[in-house]
């Protein structure tokens, strides 16, 4: 092999062990920035070791264990941290003569705990949600400075600073970068699972000239979902949030149009849904119900996703149990668009009379300015036959929107109700 | 990008050889170690080829040949999909992997071919489809 191939080899085999290596490092040192900088110090060190020695049976133990003797050496030299050092010195001291024996050992026990460290540390609420997202990506995805901003659709010293500052936030915050057990767990829970949602819906998010960093974004935040649902398989919202990214990300190929614009559910080929990624994200739900986790607001969403994704034709959509899931949805997750869905989902299942009913409910304060709540007016009045209400609701949405294609569409529907 | 891993057959596995405890139990850790990188999508062992069955192909004539299949190299004795960086994470998860079978074997990485990889080929015949299926849809 040549010895850039080997270069290459080595340094994927560092991509695959790095968030394990970074996690116990960061745990060890209480300091992310460190255990980064220690861990590429361990790769320059792989780089230079494997090529002649060939790459140790278990590469993760070799890395930690030559990461953690830098780690002592650092401390030693600047001495601050007298107690730690102590503490890791003796560690090291009682594994015996042979350390990489003695870590691989403990790195096989708590691997899951270094990685769901991390994950927890990255997306700490101390930190604001677009640098956990930035830093989530950094830390755990291994995604570069550049590449974040790329997906983020912004410069590369806005990320560059966002992750400094995010480190030196968490660095003074004094974590303790362990995973949070008992009460303090649900809540550090309910802030990963919003960030990997957040990092999925930027990627599922329409921009003009289709950028691929963006598809990787769902993707990225997908391996996160599966990496959580692997460390944490009690826990029924991972299930429900990872449910919820793969039957979205079904549709992925086949949501956009020729003409590059965003198509509704029900115009969709879904012969290009993927099967895999249904039959995957339906047992995930079935996992999540399984664990009484059916009334979570992500499993909610999944199952919502889960009607569409069982129609094989959009006449064959369940809209009755959509219409009851959003009623579900609603006592969770109490929001004016769950309720405009829900009116939706009423008028499709029950006919046009049962959404005009409910939207007379909607709170219209709250979505004053919002095109979707006219324009669904307009299809209701439209459907029971009230033309002139229909147009005038039509021409409001209109007037509404941003979406250039979507005026024009809204127009089309307000011109074919004559008058 | 999405892989199929192919375990190859070998004689052992295609006289049905039952994989030893060991085997079963480095198998079993290496795929929860998949499942918790997040790269594992799916997978399963086939049995061997002679509980299968091959059906030819020509013109309009189908014939069912059954097995078991000569070629035995050629022959997959189990697969995953899995949801990879690149070919080289790839192949360095399948370095990994204990060997699958008490003799010499190999694993083959393969692809998956993406919607994209179509490019301008699919997009005309598709955007057709879907223009006539917009006339059959009510205005909405």
């Amino acid at each position: 092999m040549a010895a850039s191939d080997t270069h290459r080899a080595i340094e994927t085999v560092f991509r695959i062990e790095r968030v394990r290596l970074v996690g116990g490092l960061a745990r060890m040192m209480r300091d992310v920035d460190l255990a980064e900088e220690l861990a590429q110090d361990a790769l320059l060190a792989a780089l230079c070791e494997w090529p002649r020695a060939g790459v140790p049976h278990n590469p993760g133990a070799w890395l930690m264990a030559t990461a953690k003797r830098r780690a002592i050496d650092r401390l030693r030299r600047t001495a601050m941290l007298t107690r730690k050092h102590a503490e890791i010195g003796r560690d090291l001291a009682e594994d015996g003569a042979d350390p990489v024996a003695a870590l691989e050992a403990a790195l096989d026990d708590d691997v899951g705990d270094e990685v769901l460290s991390l994950i927890f540390t990255a997306c700490h609420p101390v930190l604001s949600p677009d640098a956990r997202a930035a830093l989530t990506l950094r830390l755990i995805g291994g995604l570069t400075t550049e590449e974040i901003a790329r997906a983020f659709l912004s410069s590369e010293t806005t990320i560059a600073q966002r992750i400094v500052r995010a480190k030196k936030t968490l660095r003074e915050a004094g974590l303790s970068y362990e995973v949070p057990r008992g009460r303090e767990r649900a809540e550090r829970l309910a802030s990963v699972l919003e960030v990997i949602y957040l990092i999925f819906n930027e990627g599922y998010a329409v921009t003009a000239g289709a950028d691929l960093t963006r598809p990787a974004l769902c993707m990225e935040a997908q391996r996160l979902g599966r990496i959580l649902a692997g460390l944490m398989p009690e826990e029924p919202e991972v299930f429900g949030l990872l449910a919820l990214m793969e039957l979205q990300a079904s549709r992925l190929a086949a949501r956009l149009g020729p003409d590059g614009m965003l198509l509704p559910l029900t115009e969709q080929n879904r012969a290009r849904w993927d099967q895999l990624l249904i039959r995957r994200g339906l047992a995930a739900l079935a996992r999540a119900e399984a664990l009484s986790g059916a009334r979570g607001p992500y499993a909610l969403q999944a199952a919502l996703a889960a009607c569409h994704a069982r129609a094989r034709r959009a006449e064959e959509t369940d809209w009755a149990r959509i219409a009851a899931l959003y009623g579900v949805l609603r006592e969770v997750m109490p929001s004016p668009v769950v309720d405009l869905n829900r009116a939706i989902a009423h008028s499709m299942a029950f006919g046009p009379e049962a959404g005009l009913a409910l939207l007379a409910a909607i709170d219209a304060d709250a979505l004053r300015n919002y095109a979707p709540l006219p324009a669904a007016r307009g299809d209701f009045l439209f459907r029971s036959g009230r033309l002139a209400e229909a147009k005038r609701a039509f021409e409001e949405a209109a007037a509404l929107t941003r979406n250039e294609r979507e005026r024009a569409f809204l127009l089309k529907r307000a011109a074919a109700c004559g008058g | 990008m999405r892989v199929m891993v192919m375990v190859k057959a070998t004689k052992d596995s295609e006289a049905g050889a039952i994989p030893s405890a060991e085997l079963l139990e480095a198998m079993g850790k290496y795929n929860e170690e998949l499942i918790s990188a997040g790269v594992l999508l799916t997978g399963d062992g086939l049995k061997p080829s002679s509980a299968g069955k091959r059906v030819a192909f020509d013109g309009p004539n189908r014939s069912i040949i059954d097995g078991p299949f000569a070629e035995t190299r050629e022959l997959v004795a189990g697969f995953w999909l899995w949801e990879v960086k690149d070919m080289d994470e790839a192949v360095a998860w399948v370095k990994r992997c204990p060997n699958p079978m008490p003799g010499p074997s190999e694993i083959e990485i393969r692809p998956v071919v993406d919607a994209t990889d179509f490019g301008e080929e699919l997009a005309p015949e598709f955007g057709e489809r879907l223009d006539r299926l917009r006339e059959r849809l009510p205005e909405r």
